[in-house]
């Protein structure tokens, strides 16, 4: 293993922790506006405000790995995605502040809560458009973007960024079943079959829009037949959410979810390797030079990124279990 | 002034630095203040460091919050506007803000949770400890971008490699330069007294108002205090500052000193106009030999001026002459009201002394004033370069942006910052306003939810019961 691979992993690692750290609590924030009255919104908030600070800097962490190890990818990527990136940006300030401001004043607590949603579905749309548009394919030409400022905009990556949003609402309502209780835990399984059947649609959807463009990246399922693996694990987490559902287990609708997630992010990596950006620029022609990524490795690789893994994980096993319901505060 | 993208965004950049920056200048004081807060009320016991701790640490955590989501900013627009910049620096700057992302959310994110709710939860000692751990975190942070920000002004420790990319040699060089370490001192030295002058203003606030005068006191006693310290040692920091500049960015020292033609012995402007287009600096009030003095120590030195450089290598003149007498300025007045202020702390007198605690209410912006001032010496005084001889802040922009993108971004950017830092300052000042302890004649009203990372509102009945069981409790 070079220090490529390793930071190749780390990347991959950030990323998927990301997607499904952070993919939960911008769901809740999508499901918000129907949540059972504002004791089921302090209740929705509740569940995810221990963890929503520490979710989001994953997204830092994937951003400050591809800047220091890849800086080529980092520089393509960003600037290609110039305005979606803005509007993310922006959802994710007004959401970040609307945690803090909503509880200090009663009369603009629904601007911070519209804030708190529309920056929860720009956050996750915007994600899902960038994926799209990556698998589709980006006009580069030696290492550097030479699209236009639209390019992205096509109706496979829309679809994609709505896709993403389904993903996001169903394991954020997966995260409320087993952490809320009452109205919350009832609204969340009431909403999850709905949320199932729209990922099912959006997944024949996308992958039906995929052949009819001949996406290259649909030849790889013949170079490397054993991706099929990935999709079928897929679908066994899906049936184990419908059976979860059925017998009432609320806490194993977001192992679930999540291993739906990581099926479909294993899918994309390995479809794209050798690649980063398919099929412009391997992994290998993105990385820094070695004197860079040494000097990553002893420090943030050896030290930093364990123990913010297993801070991560002290901080959702102390607060497991189902949130406390009265408004005890200190 | 032409709207190019590239103008544009570095207009875009300084709105979102400038903004970034006035938070963490003042989260960085405040969290060494609260250690501070936490080490004496475990030293000494009184209830009244409790008090003064828990009703900071309550602006600390709005105060905390902008920063981080105005700093995610940052770490993206390096990539959408300075796309090239990133690519053929990134295997530089690119490590160097990783690891300032990695230490900022290993310390200061995990033990800030621990700030936040952990008070009844773990023993004192281990809180003081989290208190230590967040203050060591925001001064890393720092640490890192003032590499970083160094590596830029003053470029060590590379060699160019296959597509103009700026390929590490010698991590030493780059972290262990002199430079950093006259930089860094300097900035963090700016954020303690940045947080000094608040916490002496809000002291001097309840002082006049008689509502919480005892604590507003203690903390103006020990804010000035300790300003009347740092603000001495931060004038020799920056001087320096100004050392370096004048041996290694000789243009960006001349256009500060709105120096044109190469004068031995030279003076030193005091004041001025400094007029581009003409070359001169007009209405100049200037004492002969000073230049010579504060530029290398001697009497007889020359001095080079502007003229010496081609047109396409000098900075802007206006805004480093400017900024950087308004820094000094601040700088000076600070160090008068601190003096001053321990002086008459010595005695009852600070009590009656009404003129000076108005002044130093409304010293509060100082600090912010001299930071922000500072930074625009440093980084407007850098132009025409971003990486400093090396790469132009022309050829570092994102080639493919147009005028209607940037546009769109900075109108956006705008609006939300303007926004939630209206409403950031205004919640601030509501919970400044209310003040460590309740006032008598306010109902209780406590009804939060739990919310780890933030603490109950400006609720004085809350402010009260807290109050209440501290002092049960000890």
């Amino acid at each position: 293993m070079t220090l490529v691979d390793f930071w190749a992993a780390a990347l991959a690692l950030s990323i998927l922790l990301y997607v499904l750290l952070d993919g939960f609590d911008l769901g809740v924030g999508m499901l918000f506006p129907f949540a059972p009255g504002e004791a089921g919104r302090r209740q929705m908030l509740a569940a995810i405000s221990p963890v929503w600070d520490g979710n989001e800097t994953w997204l830092v962490v994937a951003a400050a790995t591809l800047f220091g190890a890849f800086p080529t990818v980092y520089a393509l990527l960003l600037s290609a995605f110039y305005l979606p990136l803005l509007l993310m940006l922006a959802g994710l300030i007004l959401r970040g502040v609307a945690f803090e401001f909503r509880y200090k004043s009663q009369a603009m607590r629904p601007l911070w809560d519209a804030g708190f949603v529309a920056g929860s579905y720009a956050a996750g749309f915007v994600q899902g458009t960038a994926v799209g548009a990556i698998v589709e394919g980006l006009a580069v030409e030696n290492g550097r973007y030479v699209g236009s400022p639209f390019a992205w905009a096509t109706p496979f990556a829309l679809l994609c960024g709505i896709g993403l949003c389904i993903g996001y609402a169903l394991i954020g309502a997966c995260w409320l079943a087993g952490k809320g209780a009452f109205d919350v835990r009832a609204f969340s399984l009431r909403i999850l079959p709905r949320l199932m059947a729209a990922l099912a649609i959006f997944l024949v959807a996308v992958f039906v829009h995929a052949a009819i463009l001949h996406l290259p990246v649909l030849h790889r399922w013949s170079e490397r037949p054993y991706l099929v693996l990935f999709p079928i694990v897929g679908l066994a987490a899906f049936a184990t959410m419908a059976l979860a559902l059925r017998r009432d287990h609320d806490r194993l609708l977001f192992p679930a979810a999540a291993a739906i997630f990581c099926a479909a992010f294993a899918t994309l990596a390995v479809s794209f390797l050798p690649y980063m950006v398919p099929f412009t620029v391997t992994i290998a022609e993105a990385a820094a030079p070695e004197s860079s990524l040494r000097f990553l490795f002893w420090g943030a690789g050896l030290f930093v990124l364990p123990i913010t893994l297993a801070y991560t994980a002290a901080v959702y096993f102390i607060f497991r279990g189902k949130v406390d319901t009265d408004v005890d505060y200190h | 002034m032409d709207l190019t993208p590239l103008m544009l965004s570095r207009i875009q950049f300084a709105f979102t630095i400038s903004f970034h920056i006035i938070f963490p200048a003042f989260t960085i004081g405040l969290a060494a203040w609260l250690a501070f807060l936490e080490g004496c009320g475990l030293v000494t016991g009184r209830p009244i460091y409790r008090r003064l701790s828990d009703f900071w640490l309550r602006i600390f955590a709005v105060a905390f919050g902008l920063g981080v989501v105005s700093g995610i900013v940052m770490a993206f627009e390096f990539g959408t506007n300075w796309s090239e910049l990133s690519r053929r620096t990134g295997p530089i700057q690119g490590p160097l803000l990783g690891y300032e992302s990695f230490t900022a959310f290993a310390l200061e994110a995990g033990f800030f949770g621990v700030l936040m709710f952990g008070r009844n939860r773990v023993p004192r000692w281990v809180y003081f400890l989290a208190c230590l751990m967040v203050c060591l975190g925001t001064s890393l942070s720092s640490f890192w971008i003032m590499v970083n920000n160094t590596w830029m002004q003053w470029p060590t420790g590379f060699t160019t490699g296959a597509d103009g990319v700026f390929v590490p040699t010698d991590w030493s060089a780059i972290i262990f330069n002199e430079v950093v370490w006259v930089r860094f001192p300097h900035m963090m030295l700016a954020a303690y007294v940045t947080s000094a002058f608040c916490i002496a203003a809000t002291g001097a606030w309840y002082m006049l108002r008689e509502h919480g005068a005892y604590e507003g006191r203690v903390m103006l006693t020990m804010a000035l205090r300790l300003a009347a310290i740092l603000v001495p040692i931060q004038i020799a920091f920056g001087h320096l500052a100004g050392d370096y500049v004048h041996d290694k960015q000789p243009a960006k020292f001349a256009a500060i000193e709105g120096r044109w033609q190469d004068e031995q012995p030279a003076s030193e402007i005091l004041i001025g106009w400094p007029d581009e287009a003409a070359e001169t600096t007009r209405y100049a009030v200037a004492i002969p030999y000073l230049g010579s003095v504060i530029g290398s120590m001697s009497l007889t030195a020359k001095e080079i001026g502007l003229k010496s450089f081609p047109p396409d290598q000098r900075p802007p003149v206006v805004i480093p002459f400017f900024a950087f007498r308004v820094m000094v300025g601040c700088g000076l007045v600070m160090l008068g009201l601190a003096w001053l202020g321990a002086w008459l702390s010595l005695s009852e007198r600070i009590r009656h002394a009404r003129f000076f605690l108005w002044c130093t209410f409304l010293s509060f912006p100082l600090g912010f004033v001299a930071t922000l001032t500072g930074w625009f010496t440093a980084e407007v005084g850098r132009q025409p370069w971003v990486v400093y001889g090396r790469l132009r802040t022309a050829d570092a922009v994102t080639p493919f942006l147009t005028a209607p993108q940037v546009g769109t971004s900075l109108t956006v950017f705008a609006v939300v910052y303007a926004l939630i830092f209206a409403f950031g300052t205004f919640y601030i000042y509501r919970q400044l306003r209310a003040g460590p302890v309740p006032a008598p004649d306010l109902p209780d009203r406590a009804t939060n939810p739990k919310r780890p990372l933030s603490v109950p509102g400006a609720s004085p009945g809350l402010a009260r019961t807290s109050a209440g069981t501290m002092e049960a409790g000890e």
